[in-house]
């Protein structure tokens, strides 16, 4: 019976999930879901953000309780009211922020919570299980490095020691795959397959169809809060994958042509820039680019690596060390922010909840955020709400936001509409350069494809774009060449036409 | 020479309220909760304390009904703060005026009582003829030893502990400690009673031991220096004996300064001249380090958002 591994083995459901609801106020997050899970198998949980997919696991993990719905753990029902029941069942998650207390070491991240540690001197037992595991599994981690210090890879593998040091059975995944860099990507799967052999099993939240593809053995597909359907990976491919996904065709592939088009003129000039950390280390180091207009230039690297300084340096946020920056031939290095942004440069930050918007302001206050001081919204010491409104109002049908009204607080909307509102507000002062720093993170493939093509049309206009991310495929889709930060500077700007991701990849870990 | 090591040995017993203190508050700011009725519990304890001792003629009984008075005025602010999840600000504000004025009420019948059971000092055989230090470390009253001791178990419990690791997770990222099954409330009622207990243990020490008297307001400002030790301590209880004894020392110069025509008003500024810079001193080391107070201080932890 056992010649041909995981095919003649009888399958043993660890996991059974039955009808499990919840809702949030009128919001229905899991409408009676059932969900199966395999002794030793990898099973994808697919779906849109917003599909249920972190909220059904957060409800396996105890984090919230479900207002319908039964649980088994090996045929006998389990009641998971809190995570130290679910970790006492043997399950354990890694969720997407990874729950890591930054100030600590790895040993005392991973000795929290840890049944049958001694009192006194907890870490020293843990230290050796560490060394001994990173041996087995052949990777290399510091037990006593603070965890501020480690790469999202090796954050990971911490969380992941966590969970096998609690002697876990299930081990929850949440999208594990979206900070890191592709080789560390590899990694982890090398490491996932290993532990299924091991009889581990692993849920792995995604929304990319090619990790599903390339590491799953059975996928189970949520849409809009509904179990769509259970399958082997075997028998589906992708496209079919993807219409259960989304509920209709969408297209796959990227763009029709990967060349280079944009004028002569400089509309970004920075020379030599150098720029300092909070610690007051140097970030970014003599970095030196062009942007024409109508350009999109892609910076590419792994977070961390100097990005954000420059970003901030170019829209005043930041002091600039040595070097300059000039906007349209103007020399605009270490001018305030507002200064800046009224060169007509449109800033899309990183956090969009704590840098785009006021989150406890309404829509429309949050979209006359750059031009409340003038006319119409203002005339001199008052606010025309009126006129507010309107325009709150053309606004928000012209970038297709989904909201009750323009009076609800921003804070209220999902993830992809206050992106589309901070568009509505940065793009609508007809911007002569964009800077856009992850404007897709976290969004679903709908927004994604909604903010790209607004990004496009600004460039046919003939705007420049400086657009970060870490997401490989969508600098490649967008832009026409692509810079690659490591460490504070810039290894390499390559033509988009000549561009492939191996090279691309190399270079963003410093090879 | 004797003017220096006679105003050294003054210094402990001086720092020892505020060493008391200022361990307590590290373990509540470790959880995550700030208590800012360090005042009124100390005083809510020097009251209870002095009142126990002069009806019972026994110091060690009065000790121990402090700790419990300032454990209890530390639960109401738990309450407030932990299962109400209310602004800890104005909730530790106003354990202070409570202690403030009731201990004015409960004690009125105590001032200018004296006390007639003393603790006396205790020198300890051997360890008191080290030169230098030993008279200035080892010729002190039996509660100072037990804050040399408490020091030393506080650092150990924090940094080599289950407890430890548990308490300083809750304080930095509660929603990391609850994820990997930490009774968050529990971890911070207990740290928050903890901190209640030596406050209550710093104002004993005052007015049993230090004055040893009641007088209405005796704490003057020392719960406020507390929270600037924890600070300047760097949530570290082996630094707060640094500070404690830095302010000990300085409240013991206020007094030895006075012969030399220094004007009072300006001696007693001293304390609070220092708290300014210390605090300046010690945001620049937190920059420089890298280091912070607990990164969830003050802030109310709720499990179930959307």
């Amino acid at each position: 019976m056992l010649e041909f591994k995981g095919v003649f083995l009888v399958m043993e459901k660890i996991l059974q999930m039955k009808g499990i609801t919840k809702r949030f106020g009128n919001i229905t997050a899991n409408d009676r879901i059932d969900f199966e899970l395999n002794r030793g198998e990898i099973h994808g949980l697919l779906g849109e953000n917003g599909a249920g997919k972190t909220t059904l696991m957060n409800i396996l993990y105890g984090l919230y309780t479900p207002d319908e719905g039964e649980i088994y753990i090996d045929d006998a029902r389990v009641d998971i009211r809190s995570p130290y029941d679910a970790i006492r069942l043997g399950i354990s998650m890694v969720h997407q922020n990874f729950k890591l207390i930054q100030s600590h070491t790895v040993v005392e991240n991973v000795a929290l919570g840890l049944k049958g540690l001694s009192f006194f001197y907890p870490n020293r037992y843990i230290e050796k299980k560490i060394r001994a595991f990173s041996e087995r599994y052949n990777f290399r981690i510091d037990p006593n490095t603070p965890v501020w210090q480690l790469s999202a890879g090796e954050k990971q593998r911490v969380e992941i020691i966590k969970a096998f040091c609690r002697e876990a059975r299930i081990f929850i995944l949440d999208e594990p795959t979206t900070m890191l860099t592709p080789s560390e990507t590899k990694e982890l799967f090398r490491l996932l397959k290993l532990l299924k052999e091991e009889g581990i099993s692993v849920i792995l939240i995604a929304h990319k169809l090619d990790e599903v593809m390339e590491v799953c053995d059975r996928v189970t597909i949520l849409r809009g809060g509904k179990r769509i359907n259970t399958v082997d990976i075997d028998s589906i491919d992708k496209d079919e994958l993807a219409r259960m996904m989304f509920g209709q065709d969408i297209v796959l592939e990227g763009r029709e042509e990967y060349s280079v088009s944009f004028d002569e003129s400089v509309v970004l000039e920075v020379r030599d820039l150098t720029i300092f950390n909070d610690k007051g280390l140097p970030a970014v180091k003599e970095v030196s680019f062009d942007i024409h207009r109508g350009e999109i230039l892609g910076i590419a690297g792994v977070s961390g690596n100097g990005q954000r300084e420059l970003i901030e340096a170019i829209t005043g946020l930041r002091k600039v060390v040595r070097g300059s920056i000039r906007i349209l031939g103007e020399d605009v290095t270490n001018m305030g922010a507002k200064e800046i942004l009224n060169k007509r440069v449109a800033h899309i930050p990183e956090e969009r909840m704590r840098m785009g918007i006021v989150p406890s302001m309404s829509l429309e206050e949050n979209i006359i955020l750059r031009s409340y001081d003038k006319a119409p919204f203002s005339s001199g010491l008052l606010l025309d709400y009126s006129v507010i409104s309107e325009y709150a109002k053309e606004l928000i049908s012209k970038y297709r936001i989904s909201a009750l009204d323009e009076k609800v607080p921003a804070g209220t909307l999902s993830g992809g509409n206050i992106q589309k509102l901070i568009l509505a507000r940065e793009l609508s002062i007809s911007p002569v350069l964009i800077i856009a720093s992850h404007p897709t993170q976290g969004l679903d493939v709908r927004s994604t494809q909604q903010i790209h093509e607004l990004l496009l049309r600004k460039k046919e206009e003939g705007c420049a774009i400086l657009l970060v991310s870490e997401d490989l495929q969508e600098l490649i889709d967008l832009s026409d060449r692509i810079a690659v930060m490591f460490n504070g500077t810039i290894r390499g700007i390559i033509d988009i036409d000549r561009a492939n991701i191996e090279e691309i990849g190399s270079l963003m870990v410093g090879v | 020479m004797s003017f220096i090591l006679e105003i050294l040995k003054a210094t402990i017993p001086a720092g020892t309220p505020l060493l008391l203190g200022a361990l307590g508050e590290i373990y509540t700011e470790r959880s995550g909760i700030l208590n800012l009725g360090v005042e009124g519990m100390m005083i809510m304890g020097a009251v209870s304390a002095f009142g126990i001792t002069a009806i019972t003629g026994n110091v060690w009984l009065g000790v121990l009904v402090s700790a419990i008075v300032g454990g209890g005025m530390a639960l109401i602010h738990a309450f407030n703060s932990i299962t109400l999840k209310a602004n800890q600000t104005l909730s530790g504000l106003s354990l202070t005026m409570l202690g403030l004025g009731l201990s004015g009420l409960i004690g009125k019948r105590y001032v200018g009582v004296p006390l007639l059971n003393k603790l006396h000092s205790l020198p300890i055989y051997g360890l008191k003829d080290i030169p230098l230090i030993g008279p200035i470390l080892f010729d002190q009253d039996p509660l100072v030893y037990i804050s040399y001791l408490l020091t030393f178990v506080f650092w150990f419990f924090l940094f080599n502990t289950r407890f430890g690791i548990e308490l300083r997770s809750v304080g930095e990222s509660p929603d990391v400690a609850d994820s990997a099954g930490i009774d968050v409330s529990k971890i911070q009622y207990l740290a928050v009673f903890i901190g209640g207990i030596m406050a209550g243990l710093g104002g004993a020490y005052l007015s049993v031991v230090y004055a040893p008297a009641w007088i209405e307001g005796m704490t003057a400002g020392m719960g406020w220096i507390v929270l600037a030790i924890t600070i300047f301590s760097l949530w570290r209880p082996e630094r707060a004996i640094l500070g404690s004894y830095l302010f000990g020392g300085i409240r013991v110069l206020q007094y030895k300064l006075q012969p030399f025509g220094i004007s009072p008003n300006l001696l007693n500024m001293l304390p609070f001249i220092f708290t300014i810079l210390v605090l300046m001193l010690a945001s620049k080391e937190i920059s420089r380090k890298r280091i912070s107070a607990p990164s969830s201080l003050g802030i109310p932890y709720f499990r179930e958002k959307l």
